[in-house]
């Protein structure tokens, strides 16, 4: 088998093991909290009689290893069980807002991404001048304002003096993407300057410590203009570091946005873990504490998939 | 009178430098050089590190490194003054008219990139070929450079090519562009002997077939000579002497000139072996780990007191993997060292203090191997606090003696590893090495850093404590010409095996072996003439066979 096969192999496998382990962790911290489901639901006058009906209807009484394993075995074939405060369909109301905080996301990533790569290539090839220094001090002042501050100051400017788009981001499926865009567009704009520090910096720093090679001095004798110096000999060498960078800013757009949501009253998943666990509503707590090491963990695989396909000597062995 | 390619005129290069504790200052490192340099013909600079060599060099390409900067002078390429042009032509020159071969094509070549990617790009780009004709033209050059697989070498990444075969690719990445003249720097400095002759006579076939003018620049008289027309010999940043190769090597006028030609001139009686050697090592195997192969086969070797045991071998060898064994570093997995009529336990945290004390070491990078924030006193007190407990005035007073055993005498005491030369710091770290009182010196590679005349005053310098301390050394180095000067007894090692052994006068001497052969023809002779001498012997050699 190639290597790098069974390098991404290991790295996959080592990925399921910790999600595996994140389960465990899940499982059990929320097991360790005082009370049980049968009484969250009952209330604190519940008869023990009913507790003791409920408790067997819901399996409560079953050892805590066999609970564990037919929650996980729920969970890969989709069955996520019933909320407790609504009785409803976890799987199906957590399905929608996956989606809308994916889409946010998204979309957020879209332009961050690219802007923030951008504009660390700027900042190597302006290194030490008035482009760089201002780069650097609009993306720390961003990433240094709390993000509800300028969720709030970019409601006041764009939606309310100018009126250009709305303050709240409500989305539905009735609506066309053009809609949905315009609804999100400031929630994407204040993610993007909370990500774009972290990630331009990553770039900048990665690629300043490549053009110290003396393959970058080879290419400025071939008379080759800096920009494009940076850009074919410079940036694959400083991928691995970006990439990772990248992707846990990713994570973050799906994992942490709670803040953001609430600001906007967007519909996504991190408002309503916050409803849920306001609430003690184990279950949903669980699902959604899962699908956030799902997310993370895998990005991060993606992130080191990509740093070892990245390397030429991993790529093609002697 | 036409116009010769390359002009220079008073050429002065300053740059900044920042000694520590002090504020950075402007100096200035070329005093104003003057040469010319007809199209087609090769001009060999000549200097010790710092001659700025390197600095002239690149100032052709109207470039300085780092924070070098020309600033003064006029450098003429092709009738035009490179340091008034535009930007924009300026990178026209470089790459398209003037290219640059460097000393290390590892770090030369983007790791990232195929070989004929990297080969062809300044010739696209300069617009001199399209990209089929730049590719066919690379694979002519992989070609008459000797490459194996030429068709197809270029579809490589860098790594995937031996250090050699880069090198030989990175001649071809700076003659694909058809340019009037090429830099070469030090382009053989950092390969194995015996990979140098064959790289040499490539780059050499190549600037004849091809027609360019080539600077050539290089620290090695010996190597300067067999491919140049005319040499200028350069010291500390300004011109020595100037004239045609033949001149130079054989009727040198300047006092410099014929020291750098003398060079190696120490001759070292050899010593006949005593009843009780010092150091045994016997059957010695030893592999890293997580490997599975042996980088020491059953190496069986000698030293006696007060002696001088090389070991010679290129890169790869295990010649310093022998070093690492014998001072503990690497526990061997099979075989015995004796040392002063004991055996030496395998691993280093089970020797006493006496094992470690009379076993010192000296190393290649003198650099590395000081902390830069002590000065040479508490370097060199160190030993003595921890084997001698040696105190206050009486630590003082050792440590003055031995400053004064390695020549440099009063006012070093205070001074910080920055501000040594590069000879100085390596005398510091004998120093520390003899302060110990050690039975046995191992010397990796102590002279490789650094210039050649400079490194004769060290090999020097290291004959005189032997005689005065009765020391012994374990000289390793891929120098043949080093072996010759201070050696008693010689192993030569070849893939982790000890080919040839024995008293200097029989190894240095024939019938030899295959690998000895190899390697002593190899070292470039001070000689016009000298590596088409050798490679007409070897085609014959081959022919007969």
């Amino acid at each position: 088998m190639h290597p790098i096969l069974k390098l991404i192999a290991q790295r996959v496998a080592l990925g399921i093991m910790l999600l595996f382990a994140a389960s465990i962790l899940i499982f059990a911290g929320t097991m360790m909290l005082p009370g049980d489901v049968a009484q969250q639901i009952l209330g604190q006058s519940a008869t023990p009689e009913s507790l003791a009906n409920l408790r067997r209807e819901l399996g409560l009484n079953e050892p805590p290893v066999s609970r564990y394993f037919s929650w996980l075995g729920g969970f890969l074939t989709g069955d996520l069980g019933t909320a407790l405060t609504n009785g409803r369909d976890i799987a199906e109301s957590l399905g929608s807002r996956l989606s809308n905080t994916l889409f946010l996301a998204f979309w957020a990533a879209v332009i961050s991404v690219p802007l923030a790569i951008f504009l660390g290539l700027l900042a190597v090839r302006y290194k030490d001048r008035w482009p760089d220094k201002l780069i650097s001090a609009v993306t720390l002042t961003t990433i240094s304002i709390p993000e509800f501050m300028i969720g709030y100051v970019l409601i006041y400017w764009i939606s309310i003096q100018l009126g250009w788009f709305s303050s709240v981001a409500i989305i539905n499926d009735g609506m066309s993407l053009w809609q949905k865009l315009n609804a999100i567009a400031i929630p994407v704009m204040v993610l993007t300057l909370v990500v774009l520090a972290h990630m331009m910096r990553m770039t900048r720093a990665a690629i300043l410590n490549v053009m110290q090679s003396a393959y970058i001095e080879t290419a400025e004798l071939k008379g080759m203009r800096m920009l494009s110096i940076i850009r074919k000999h410079a940036f694959p060498n400083a991928i691995a570091p970006i990439v990772n960078v990248v992707m846990l800013n990713l994570a973050y757009l799906v994992v942490g946005v709670v803040v953001v949501e609430v600001v906007f009253a967007y519909p996504g998943m991190g408002q309503y873990l916050v409803d849920h666990v306001s609430k003690r509503d184990v279950p949903v707590v669980q699902a959604c504490g899962l699908i956030f090491a799902a997310v993370y963990i895998g990005l991060n695989l993606i992130a080191d998939i990509v740093s070892i396909l990245a390397n030429p000597r991993l790529r093609h062995p002697k | 009178m036409t116009e010769p390619l390359l002009k220079v005129r008073g050429l002065k290069i300053g740059a900044t430098i920042y000694p520590p504790g002090e504020r950075p200052r402007d100096i200035e490192i070329v005093h104003g050089v003057d040469f010319d340099l007809d199209g087609g013909k090769v001009l060999g600079l000549i200097g010790e590190s710092g001659a700025g060599k390197s600095t002239i060099g690149l100032a052709a390409m109207a470039y300085g490194r780092g924070g070098v900067e020309i600033i003064g002078g006029e450098v003429w390429v092709n009738g035009r003054d490179v340091l008034k042009t535009r930007i924009g032509d300026v990178r026209r020159l470089r790459g398209g008219e003037v290219t640059y071969v460097s000393q290390s094509a590892a770090a030369s070549f983007n790791p990232a990139k195929k070989i004929m990617e990297q080969v062809t790009e300044a010739a696209i780009l300069q617009g001199k070929f399209s990209k089929k004709d730049a590719e066919a033209r690379a694979i002519e050059l992989f070609r008459k450079l000797g490459l194996p697989d030429p068709e197809n070498i270029g579809n490589r990444y860098p790594h995937q090519v031996s250090g050699g075969q880069l090198q030989r690719c990175m001649t071809a990445l700076a003659l694909c562009p058809e340019p009037d003249l090429v830099v070469f720097d030090e382009p053989t400095t950092a390969l194995d002997v015996t990979t140098q002759i064959d790289v040499l006579a490539a780059i050499k076939e190549a600037i004849r077939d091809t027609g360019v003018a080539a600077l050539y620049i290089t620290h090695d008289l010996a190597v300067v000579a067999q491919v140049s027309d005319h040499i200028m010999v350069l010291q500390q940043g300004s011109m020595v002497e100037y004239g045609t190769t033949d001149q130079i090597i054989n009727n040198p006028q300047e006092e410099y000139t014929q020291a750098l030609v003398s060079v190696r001139s120490i001759k070292h009686e050899e010593k006949k072996p005593t009843d009780n050697p010092l150091l045994k090592v016997e059957h010695i195997t030893a592999r890293y780990r997580g490997t599975d192969f042996d980088v020491l086969k059953d190496v069986n070797v000698e030293l006696h007191p007060g002696q001088t045991l090389a070991i010679v071998g290129e890169s790869g060898s295990g010649k310093s993997t022998l070093a690492r064994v014998i001072t503990g570093l690497l526990p061997p997995s099979d075989g015995t060292i004796t040392f002063d009529s004991r055996t030496l336990t395998p691993d280093l945290p089970t020797r006493n203090l006496e094992d470690l004390r009379e076993l010192q070491m000296i190393y290649q990078m003198a650099d590395t191997a000081m902390n830069p924030r002590q000065t040479v006193g508490t370097i060199i007190g160190r030993p003595l606090e921890f084997y001698f407990n040696l105190r206050g005035k009486a630590k003082q007073e050792r440590i003055q003696e031995l400053l004064d055993e390695i020549e440099l005498g009063d006012g070093f005491q205070d001074r910080y590893p920055a501000e040594l030369s590069g000879g100085q710091k390596q005398r510091v770290c004998i120093a520390r090495a003899l302060a110990a009182k050690p039975k046995l010196i191992i010397c990796d590679e102590v002279t490789s850093a650094l210039d050649p005349l400079v490194a004769d005053g060290i090999l020097k310098l290291l004959l005189k404590l032997q005689k005065i301390e009765d020391v012994s050394y374990l000289f390793i180095t891929h120098d043949l010409a080093t072996v010759k000067a201070i050696a008693d007894s010689i192993a030569v090692m070849y893939q982790g095996a000890v080919v040839r052994y024995g008293p200097k006068s029989q190894v240095l001497a024939p019938p030899f072996d295959d690998y000895t052969d190899l390697l002593l023809s190899s070292v470039p002779e001070m000689k016009l003439g000298w590596l088409e001498e050798v490679l007409e012997h070897r085609k014959m050699e081959s022919a007969g066979n």
